[in-house]
């Protein structure tokens, strides 16, 4: 088999299994946060049990995190080392400060948010949750530097030493704030909040359904709903200024993600479609105009289609075309949701609309879906470059890897990971049965009197 | 200064930290299956619960540091050992999970297949990182394009595969002093045992290895011959080692834990010095080697990196620390533990 092809489907199956859990874990760090504060603030032991059981599953999703993660560092000099050489002083950087000032922090306390209840006092305890916290968010702020810089490179030089060529930092922090980095921040992270948002939410209609931990589930829920509203604005908010980024930066892409072919004409806003490619058109239900007014604020103006770029220039467009608009129409679903829960709520309905709790169940696949064909669409979007106008993906392997190797290692990868997520749902599914530690009986009542 | 030195220094300081870290847990990993009984294994695992995950990200950060600043020794290494690198990131997966996992379900079926899981990464993690340091003494084939040009199987001669056991049989000795420091009753009465026998296996292989060093590898202590002075370090090391045992024997654990602690960095001391400036020797063409200069990254980046060191790893000695003195003292297991 081919070997780059075998690369990028190791790459993307490491990367996307990954992506599974730190989402997961900067989200439910903020959930905890809000949580503890409560906990300590209000002294109402109900917060203090509801910290308890999420610190639990955050626990479990920490550690596969990390043991994921680390294949992750080591995987760009693995297999593509040529990428490696050609941006280790950039790329790298921003890999090495992420480890300094982000899984130090992280891992450190997280001793303490996970071991420490009686080794600390709890306002001692509840710092380390917000440094965890912090970390966590730390942590995305320089991975996705890194990742955009491959996207919109900026604040380098390219220097060429014989037959090396590579890529220099000019200037450090244009490489940290290149054109994309602030906004594919935000959306990250409003990702990764809506994602535990949407886990606590699950997690807790489960219990209403099961009238099982009532007093437990009806606060998180509470406390996962104000994270959602927030998150799925973010998301609206930044999606659109994101795609606003790549319409002016990278046209190739933007083209692909709206299969949008002729070199120079106005352009359509699809809301489902199928590509064709050989016609090189779309079939599908579209708005007409409505991308050119998008990007340019005018319905007739032209917009840069995919026939002005060389085929070899091209991203393929199906998968980016799908994954985009699947992305946007799950980013809709999880909205109406919210609101619908804001809705019912305000009405004081939510907690025994058994047909809506049903719903909230599986939501919690939703945002991790979006995440992952977002991800893609970024990723395959920026095809075929690896680093966006300077190096192609088929450039940049390791010149010293044989095809087998990759082959051998892919077929590891998932076995193990299989394994490891089979464990994982398993081991989640025991922990929510299990549920909550504690005078549950004696909260319920409490709050009946009060 | 030369920021080439000093980075050369800071990647080895971060990979000391990282030895010296992990090297303790997973020399209990090591020595796991010689416990008896959940009791004792609960015990061993909660002996590093809190830290064995602050531990490896010296790892990661080690890697991240090549990575921006040699990154041609990254690129070289991590591609050239491929299957190898794999084989050590699976082992740390199964560690990782496997400290986590086992204490998940009561079944004894259940947390046996993770004690030996545990057990028998944690061996071959210390293995195969020998087996890497093995390979840097001896060399490995690599061409003028700076790409490795052997196979996976000529990573494992018979040098590479004495250090594999060096290395684990320092981690078991280093693992044993700390289930001594950190237990109490009957498991700390057995690690004493432990210790004793892993001090005796590791004097073996320290003895075995410096001899065939020093036979088939003598440009190791070329340095030490151009610079009398650094002979002091073999000899305090050698001080440092003898002192283990007299500490153990006065049961002043933690003094035993600092001086193998200290030993550990001894050690990387001494294979800095002598793979110096080489960071990948080529063998058998020397003059295709990676150097400290010749596979670094621009002088921009060694001195932004070098004000993030600077400014980052205060802050994280300042964590560690705290970290392990909050954790202080004899391991008791309670709700929270694994």
């Amino acid at each position: 088999m081919d070997i780059l092809l075998l690369s990028r489907i190791q790459f993307a199956l490491t990367v996307m299994f990954h992506y599974i859990y730190p989402p997961l874990s900067i989200g439910l760090g903020m959930v905890l946060v809000i949580m503890e504060s409560m906990s300590i603030f209000t002294k109402n032991p109900l917060y203090h049990q509801m910290t308890k059981f999420w610190v639990k599953i955050f626990g479990l999703i920490f550690a596969i995190g990390v043991a994921t993660g680390i294949v992750m560092e080591f995987e760009f000099g693995t297999n593509w080392a040529t990428y490696s050489r050609y941006v280790g002083d950039i790329f790298g950087s921003a890999l090495a400060a992420e480890g300094v000032f982000a899984f130090f922090l992280e891992s450190g306390f997280l001793a303490i948010l996970l071991f420490g209840w009686d080794k600390v006092s709890p306002r001692m305890h509840w710092i380390s949750t917000m440094l965890v916290c912090l970390g966590a968010h730390f942590s995305a702020v320089w991975i996705v530097v890194a990742g955009s810089w491959m996207q919109t490179p900026a604040g380098y030089h390219i220097v060429t030493q014989g037959s090396h060529v590579r890529a220099e930092i000019t200037d450090f922090w244009a490489m940290v704030f290149n054109p994309s980095s602030m906004e594919r921040l935000a959306h990250v992270l409003s990702g990764a909040w809506e994602t535990a948002a949407f886990m606590v939410l699950s997690i807790s209609a489960f219990y209403l359904l099961k009238k099982k931990h009532i007093a437990f589930a009806k606060a998180s829920m509470k406390v996962a709903l104000a994270m959602a509203v927030i998150a799925c604005l973010g998301q609206m908010i930044t999606g659109r200024i994101s795609a606003e980024g790549v319409a002016k930066r990278q046209p190739a892409k933007l083209a692909a993600m709206e299969g949008h072919y002729a070199a120079q004409a106005p352009a359509d806003f699809y809301i489902l479609g199928i590509v064709d490619d050989n016609k090189s058109e779309v079939n599908g239900l579209k708005i007409k105009g409505m991308l050119s007014y998008l990007t340019t604020g005018d319905f007739n103006k032209p917009v840069q289609g995919l026939e002005s770029f060389k085929k070899e220039d091209r991203p393929p467009v199906a998968i980016v075309f799908q994954s985009y608009h699947g992305m946007i129409i799950i980013g809709i679903v999880c909205m109406f949701l919210v609101f619908t829960a804001v809705i019912l709520l305000w009405q004081k309905r939510l907690f025994e609309s058994t047909w809506f709790l049903k719903l909230l169940v599986p939501a919690v696949l939703l945002p991790q879906l979006a995440n992952q064909l977002g991800w893609i669409t970024a990723e395959v979007g920026r095809q075929p470059w690896i680093v966006y106008g300077l190096l192609r993906t088929s450039e940049a392997l390791s010149k010293s890897v044989q095809a087998n190797a990759v082959l051998t290692s892919l077929i590891m990868f998932t076995l193990i990971y299989t394994l490891l997520f089979v464990l994982f749902i398993f081991l989640l599914d025991q922990k929510i049965k299990h549920g909550p530690e504690g005078f549950e009986h004696d909260i319920d009542t409490q709050m009946h009197r009060a | 200064m030369d920021l080439h030195l000093i980075w050369f220094i800071l990647v080895g300081v971060l990979l000391a930290g990282y030895a010296i870290l992990d090297g303790f847990d997973l020399g209990v990993g090591a020595l796991h299956l010689f416990a008896k009984g959940d009791q004792e294994r609960r015990l061993m695992i909660n002996s590093i619960g809190p830290v064995w995950d602050g531990n490896e990200v010296w790892l990661v950060t080690g890697g991240g540091a090549l990575f921006a600043a040699f990154p041609d020794v990254y690129a070289t290494l991590a591609s050239g050992f491929y299957l190898a690198v794999f084989l050590l990131i699976f082992a740390l997966i199964f560690r990782a999970v496997a400290i986590e996992f086992r204490s998940k379900q009561a079944s004894a079926v259940w947390r046996q297949s993770w004690d030996v899981a545990f057990s028998v990464a944690s061996i071959l993690s210390a293995f195969l990182f020998g087996v890497v340091i093995g390979n840097l003494i001896w060399g490995i084939p690599l061409g003028a394009d700076k790409e490795f040009q052997g196979t996976f199987f000529g990573l494992l001669h018979p040098y590479a595969l004495l250090t594999g056991v060096m290395v684990l049989s320092v981690c078991m000795m280093h693992g044993a002093i700390y289930v001594v420091m950190k237990t109490q009753g009957e498991l700390h009465d057995k690690a004493r045992g432990w210790v004793k026998n892993c001090i005796i296996f590791f004097m073996i292989m320290y003895v075995l290895l410096t001899m065939v060093t020093m036979l088939y590898v003598p440009k190791m202590v070329e340095h030490l011959k151009a610079y009398p002075i650094l002979f002091l370090i073999p000899v305090v090391k050698l001080l440092v080692i003898a002192n283990i045992p007299r500490e153990i024997y006065h049961k002043r654990d933690f003094l035993a834990f600092l001086s193998s602690s200290v030993a550990i960095v001894l050690f990387m001391f001494l294979f800095g010095a002598g793979i110096f400036p080489n960071m990948v020797l080529s063998n058998p063409l020397p003059e295709n080697s990676l150097t400290i200069y010749n596979a670094s990254s621009s002088i921009k980046t060694l001195q932004t990196m070098f004000t993030i060191a600077l400014i980052g790893m205060p802050v994280v000695l300042a964590y560690t620390i705290s970290i392990y003195w909050i954790f202080r003292g004899k391991v008791k297991l309670d709700n929270h533990s694994y």
